[in-house]
This record gives structure tokens, C-alpha cells and sequence, in this order.
């Protein structure tokens, strides 16, 4: 192992792990903004709501996110959405991962007692109220685990985006191993790099997790 | 119509689940200050009836009027929303289960509801706070949380968060049912307490004790059916029909 060549491209290495960890971020906000919605509809009493929420996560889940990625980033230009890789990176990635937190979060407001909300409604609460006051506090304390393991996912799903040459960690290894011919070190420098990433994001929602935790 | 001359009239009460009938024509009328106990096997109807009165279960006809209001009217549903939480603030409710609010303290469970939906100040908020606690003997643990507290403890802290919202009619659904027999009695004596002081009470129960002490009138249902009612004496000692007699007498075989 070539620990010398490792130490020369480590630099290089850090730069693509701030992209990955950018990637990250952005797919977070936007999962978490589909997953709130996609949990609304499918809670909706609406049934058109319910339809769409049910389609959306059916469809994502039901479908390679490699596939949903090629799909927005090379035809995307044919039905006229123009965007250029980290875009379509975000986007993808973002919508793919709001489908499993769709699951999360709605998993997490049904196993809610049913009993908290009829206390709430029998004091007059409205449905709202119940939701905003009683079931959303105790399920967002159940959801934190689960979404962590929604986001653990999408972290490593970063890599995927190398197929659509966003020069991120997964990419950056590519291309280094086209100039040194050592894949084995180039991808253990990566590798590295993730877990660390994902270590620290873990104790990070084991941190929320003890926070959030009733008496 | 608004001619009710009761304080809860219920009018051919009627409740189905496809075919299954869980409540047939029942009517039923409560007048203010008084007490009523429902008793039955389970299965009866009882609770169904009981989750009728604030609509937490709709019924499949019939009408429910409290204080000269129905209850259940039928309006769109955004009206209707407005409507039966408007209607619900003045009916109290109580649970087997206690379903206090975990994420919260003694305090704000009890302040939540009336801080929300009459807007009263923090420091009004506190006092009324102090005021229900006492009155269920629960003041010194207003800063715990339920997940403190013994079950007994529980239900009085829900019985005065019922109370915070200033009722004009209390439900009990089983509310002693889930308690380990030495703490039944802080909460009959609580709910005691309130008969004393004229609360309107519908109180769904297996205590036949406590039912016989406290209650002006008990209604014996099965099959979804009141098939007697009258002045606990009656009901307990002397029932007119075999179906109560036989309940109450495998119910204190089932006591002993």
C-alpha cells in the first residue's frame, strides 16, 4: 500500500468530501421538505392527496435511484428540465430520499396512541391543533432515529451522483485512479472519508435523540 | 327543534358497523346535577354510547342534544369542525387509559386546552392550574411529568384537566378499569367530590359499589340495548328483568 501517494492526495480527497458533505445537506433539506409533504398527503383526508402521496412513494421506492438520476440528468433536456449535474444530483437524490422519509415520518404519526389525539379533540382541540400540539412533539421524537437511518442511506447514496460525473468522493477516487493505477488505496481514501462523515452525523442524531427524550 | 327539556337528551341512538349493530334505538335523558352510570358486560354498548355523546364515535342515526343544543348536527364539515369543538369544550372526558399528554408536565396538560382555545394569560394560566390540582389533591406534583406519576395519580391529574375547560357535563369511560385496586379509591373519591358539587356525570363502570353510592340512576345495557334502568336500589337489589339479575350476579362471582 503506497501510504506516501495516499498523503500527497489527501488534499484533493478533503475537497471532494466537502462536496459530498454539501450534497448531503441539500439533499437533507429538500428529503426532509418531500417526506413532510409526501407524510401530509398520504395523512390527508382527502383522497386525491392520498393517491398522489401513495404514487409518489411507490414509484421512487419502486425504481432503481440510478435509474431516477440518468432519467433527470441525460432526459431531462428532452422534455426541456436544463440542469447541470450537482442540480440534478440534489434534486434526485432528494426526491428519491423523501419517499423513505415519507414512510418515516407517516410511521411515526400513526404510531402515535390514538388515544392522544382523542384526549386532544375531547378538550376541543381541532384536528390541527391535536397535530401541532400533541401528536407532532411525541412523533418527531420517534422519527429521529429512523430519519437518521434515512439519511445514513442517503450519505452513502451520494456516491451514486459519480455516474453523473458530479466530482464528488466516489468520482474524485475515479478519476485519481486513472492518473496512479492504485484503485486500492484511492478507494480506501474515500471509504475512509464517508465513514467519518457518517460517524459524525450518527453521534449527531444519537445527540438529538438523547435530547428529545421524555423524562 | 329545539325543544329539549332535558339537559343531554339522546333520541333513537343508533349505531352500526356494516351489519353489526352496536347500538339499537336508544334514548336516554340526564338532567343537570345528575348522575348516571351505565353498566354492562362488555360488548354492551356501553363505551360506544358514551364516545357518542362528544362524537368521538359518530352515530349511525339519531340525535344528541346537550343544553338545548344538538350535538351532532349535521353542517359541512368545516361548520361541523367549528361546531363540535365548540361543543366539546363544554363536555368533559375521562379515559381508562388516562391518555395524558407525555411531552408535557402536570401543568400543561392541564393549562394546554384553555390557554389554546380561550386565550387566557400564562399568569391566569397558573393559577387555574393550581386551582384544578388541588381540587383533585395533585397540586404538589404539578411540575412532574405523567411518566411519574402512579396511575391513580394519573387519572386525577386528566379528571382535572377535564375540569380546566369548566365542563358543563363530565364522561367517565371506565375510568377506575385500569387501576391497581388500591389506587381506585383516590379516584372515586375525587368523582365523588364532583357529585357533591352538582356536576352532570355519565359514568360508564364494573364498580357496583361505587356506582350504587354515588349514582341517581343506573342503566343496565346488553346487546346494545338498555334493557333496565332505575334507582341504583332498584337496579342492585331488585332488578325486574333475568338479564340483570343474571349480569350482577356473575359480576360479584367475578368480584370474589
Amino acid at each position: 500500500m503506497d501510504v506516501d501517494l495516499m498523503l500527497r492526495v489527501y488534499p484533493y480527497f478533503l475537497q471532494a468530501a466537502w462536496v459530498t458533505i454539501e450534497l448531503s445537506v441539500l439533499t437533507t433539506i429538500l428529503g426532509l421538505t418531500c417526506g413532510t409533504l409526501g407524510a401530509a398527503a398520504r395523512l390527508s383526508r382527502f383522497r386525491v392527496l392520498r393517491i398522489i402521496g401513495a404514487t409518489y412513494v411507490s414509484l421512487i421506492r419502486g425504481t432503481p435511484a440510478l435509474i431516477q438520476l440518468f432519467i433527470l440528468y441525460f432526459g431531462g433536456p428532452q422534455i426541456g428540465i436544463q440542469l447541470d449535474a450537482f442540480e440534478a444530483g440534489v434534486i434526485g437524490l432528494g426526491v428519491n430520499i423523501g419517499a423513505y422519509m415519507t414512510e418515516t415520518i407517516r410511521g411515526s404519526i400513526i404510531a402515535i396512541d390514538k388515544g392522544q389525539s382523542e384526549a386532544a379533540r375531547t378538550v376541543g382541540l381541532s384536528k390541527m391543533q391535536a397535530m401541532r400540539h400533541v401528536i407532532l412533539p411525541q412523533a418527531m421524537r420517534l422519527m429521529i432515529r429512523p430519519l437518521g437511518v434515512n439519511i445514513n442511506a442517503l450519505i452513502k447514496g451520494t456516491a451514486l451522483v459519480a455516474a453523473i460525473s458530479v466530482v464528488e468522493l466516489t468520482y474524485t477516487a475515479q478519476r485519481y485512479i486513472g492518473s496512479t493505477y492504485r484503485p486500492f488505496e484511492m478507494f480506501l481514501l474515500s471509504g475512509v472519508l464517508y465513514m467519518v462523515i457518517i460517524y459524525v452525523t450518527g453521534r449527531g442524531v444519537a445527540w438529538l435523540d438523547r435530547k428529545a427524550r421524555i423524562v | 327543534m329545539t325543544d329539549t327539556q332535558h339537559f343531554v337528551e339522546i333520541r333513537h341512538a343508533q349505531k352500526a358497523y356494516g351489519d353489526l349493530e352496536v347500538l339499537k334505538d336508544i334514548s336516554l335523558n340526564v338532567e343537570r346535577g345528575q348522575i348516571v352510570a351505565i353498566i354492562g358486560p362488555s360488548g354492551s354498548g356501553k363505551s360506544t354510547l358514551l364516545r357518542a355523546i362528544n362524537d368521538l364515535d359518530a352515530l349511525t342515526s339519531g340525535e344528541i342534544w346537550l343544553d338545548g343544543v344538538q350535538v351532532n348536527k349535521t353542517l359541512p364539515h368545516r361548520q361541523y369542525e367549528k361546531h363540535i369543538n365548540q361543543m366539546r369544550q363544554q363536555i368533559g372526558m375521562v379515559f381508562q387509559h388516562f391518555n395524558l399528554f407525555p411531552h408535557l408536565n402536570v401543568r400543561d396538560n392541564v393549562t394546554m386546552a384553555p390557554k389554546l382555545l380561550k386565550g387566557i394569560s400564562k399568569a391566569e394560566a397558573d393559577t387555574l392550574a393550581e386551582e384544578q390540582l388541588a381540587h383533585v389533591g395533585m397540586l404538589e406534583r404539578i411540575d412532574f411529568y405523567p411518566s411519574q406519576l402512579s396511575g391513580g395519580q394519573k387519572q386525577r391529574v386528566a379528571i382535572a384537566r377535564a375540569l380546566a375547560m369548566k365542563p358543563k357535563l363530565m364522561l367517565f369511560d371506565e375510568a377506575t378499569s385500569a387501576l391497581d385496586p388500591e389506587l381506585v379509591e383516590e379516584v372515586n373519591l375525587v368523582m365523588k367530590k364532583l357529585a357533591e358539587e352538582d356536576m352532570t356525570m355519565i359514568i360508564v363502570t364494573h364498580e357496583m359499589d361505587f356506582a350504587a353510592s354515588v349514582c341517581d340512576r343506573v342503566l343496565f345495557m346488553d346487546q346494545g340495548v338498555v334493557v333496565e334502568e332505575g334507582p341504583p336500589e332498584k337496579i342492585f337489589r331488585n332488578p325486574d328483568k333475568d338479564r340483570t339479575r343474571e349480569f350482577l350476579r356473575k359480576h360479584l362471582e367475578g368480584a370474589k
